[in-house]
């Protein structure tokens, strides 16, 4: 069974602190200046009250699935390869939900409230793509 | 005065086909705008608003439809939010009929989905935008963006594979009932859950077929539509909503059904005890079952023990696409505008062998987009005159 060949992300201005910081294995999330809410995806403002005063922090890596698929079956060629992969959504300590693929383990053995960590695929040009393993 | 109950479906033509690789899209919106027509008495030149949304028709494709059809309306809507673009067409119609914006709208979808091999449910790599980069990367495909909250639904509520099986089961026996119908062999819940696994815990047989096809509906002022060739059927409600990923962190199981039918049920006065047949967007099982409970037919995770027992079959409490749905029917690519179509016929009464007796009340509710990462939800409530 291989990899998914992950499609390069595309970064542009708003996004380049999420993909840059996996590049260097780090989570980085927003919170707004002005109501101190998390956000992602990372926005140019705040969703929440439109204030402008954005800041970027990194986040724990740490969280739980809460849900995921087992994919028989994407014709797309680079995950045709891979199938079975998990498709899931991560719930991260600080609060967003992250589609994501949990690798490192059977997908079998992938279960809803299980504890994984990030993990990273190797850097391109500075950016990489955030999967999850059991922690 | 109030729109509810001023706005009629006159006409509706849902073309035969579920296979035209002789076609084009266009042709088939045509010709499904001929049956239409022709069902309701009213002619080509009468149509003064024009509404379209397409899998390949492009960011200004209702112009080019206007073309095709050589039509001037002085009405266009190009709306496209997905698989319910053509219910929310039928909100924006009474709309704009009910300001005098226009005064006979005419609505349309015609897709080669199936014989163009297009890759719906389990193909493509996505889109490499800015936006695209967060979903992308992972493999989701349509299926498995259902996958995702069929998972979680079983796990909060213990709703059982058999369960969704159940729903494959009734709408191919509707089917088995609807000569048009592209799988008409009945099946069991033991052959669902035998099909292979697309997307776990989503089998073969848990998901819509793919089709070509298309339909039409015209729709005009309930005034206007007395005089016309078939019983009205009058627009009591209708509703719009959306649901994304919000900040970060959805709830997958409250989907837009919930935001739009609440709003169609209020506007329209009535209740969920007085429906008598829904037509209701199924994709895959899961996304009719999870639409059941948003739509107040039963409360958050009942919606396993509400489809077994022939509930939701004819016969039933709430008989629910009885023309076999995109689970056994036809889907090409999109199907909000079938819901519509069904529902206006039975309304009318002209179902034959799949009629639901007596029914008065109709729903419809369609689903567009991928439910466990962004989807739009509009929602009607018609009744027969
Ligand atoms: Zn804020």
């Amino acid at each position: 069974m291989a990899e998914i060949e992950h499609p390069k992300p595309f970064a542009d201005w708003e996004t380049r602190a999420y993909w840059e910081g996996c590049g260097r294995g780090e989570i980085v999330l927003q919170r707004c200046g002005a109501c101190s809410k998390v956000q992602h995806r990372p926005r140019a403002l705040c969703a929440s009250c439109l204030s402008g005063d954005i800041e970027h922090f990194v986040a724990s890596g740490r969280g739980q699935v809460y849900t995921f698929t087992v994919t028989l079956q994407n014709n797309a060629p680079g995950f045709r390869e891979a199938c079975p992969y998990v498709l899931a959504y991560v719930e991260l300590e600080e609060g967003p939900r992250l589609l994501t693929n949990v690798v490192g383990c059977a997908p079998d053995a992938v279960s809803i409230g299980m504890p994984v960590v990030a993990d990273f695929t190797a850097p391109d040009r500075d950016l990489a793509v955030p999967r999850f393993r059991p922690a | 005065m109030t729109l509810s109950g001023n706005i009629a479906i006159a006409g509706v033509y849902e073309h035969p086909t579920r296979w035209a690789p002789d076609k084009s899209d266009y042709q088939i919106m045509g010709e499904s705008a001929r049956g239409a027509l022709e069902d309701c008495g009213l002619g080509i030149d009468d149509v003064d608003g024009l509404f379209a949304a397409g899998m390949g028709m492009g960011v200004m494709g209702v112009v080019t439809l206007a073309e095709y059809l050589d039509l001037k309306p002085r009405y266009l809507d190009g709306t496209n939010i997905g698989g319910s673009s053509f219910v929310a067409h039928v909100n924006h119609a009474a709309g704009a009929i009910h300001a005098g914006l226009c005064d006979v709208a005419l609505i349309l979808y015609g897709s080669t989905a199936a014989s163009q091999a297009m890759a719906i449910g389990t193909g493509g790599r996505g889109g490499q935008d800015a936006h695209a980069s967060f979903i992308s990367p992972y493999g989701l495909t349509t299926v498995g963006s259902y996958a995702l909250v069929a998972q979680r639904h079983m796990h909060e509520y213990g709703t059982r594979p058999e369960q969704l099986a159940e729903i494959a089961v009734t709408m191919r026996k509707h089917a088995s009932l609807n000569p048009a119908a592209k799988m008409r062999n009945e099946i069991s819940v033991a052959d669902v859950l035998e099909s292979r696994v697309i997307s776990d815990p989503l089998h073969l047989l848990d998901c819509c077929i793919i089709s070509d096809g298309g339909g039409a509906i015209v729709v005009t002022s309930a005034e206007r539509a007395r005089d016309l060739a078939k019983p009205r059927v009058l627009l009591r409600g209708c509703g719009e909503a959306v649901c994304h990923q919000e900040t970060g962190a959805p709830d997958l199981l409250t989907i837009a059904a919930r935001q739009s039918s609440e709003q169609a049920f209020r506007m329209s006065g009535l209740t969920q005890d007085d429906v008598d047949v829904a037509a209701i967007y199924d994709s895959f099982t899961i996304t009719l079952l999870v639409t059941l409970e948003n739509l107040g037919f039963c409360k958050p995770g009942e919606g396993g023990a509400f489809v077994e027992g022939g509930r939701i079959g004819l016969g039933g409490a709430l008989p629910v696409n009885p023309d076999g749905g995109g689970l056994s029917s036809n889907h090409p690519g999109m199907r909000g505008i079938f819901l519509v179509i069904e529902a206006a016929r039975q309304l009318r009464g002209e179902c034959g062998p799949r009629q639901v007796e007596g029914a008065q009340v109709g729903l419809v509710h369609g689903t567009g987009g991928t439910l466990g990462v962004a989807h739009s939800g509009a929602t009607l409530l018609l009744t027969g005159d």
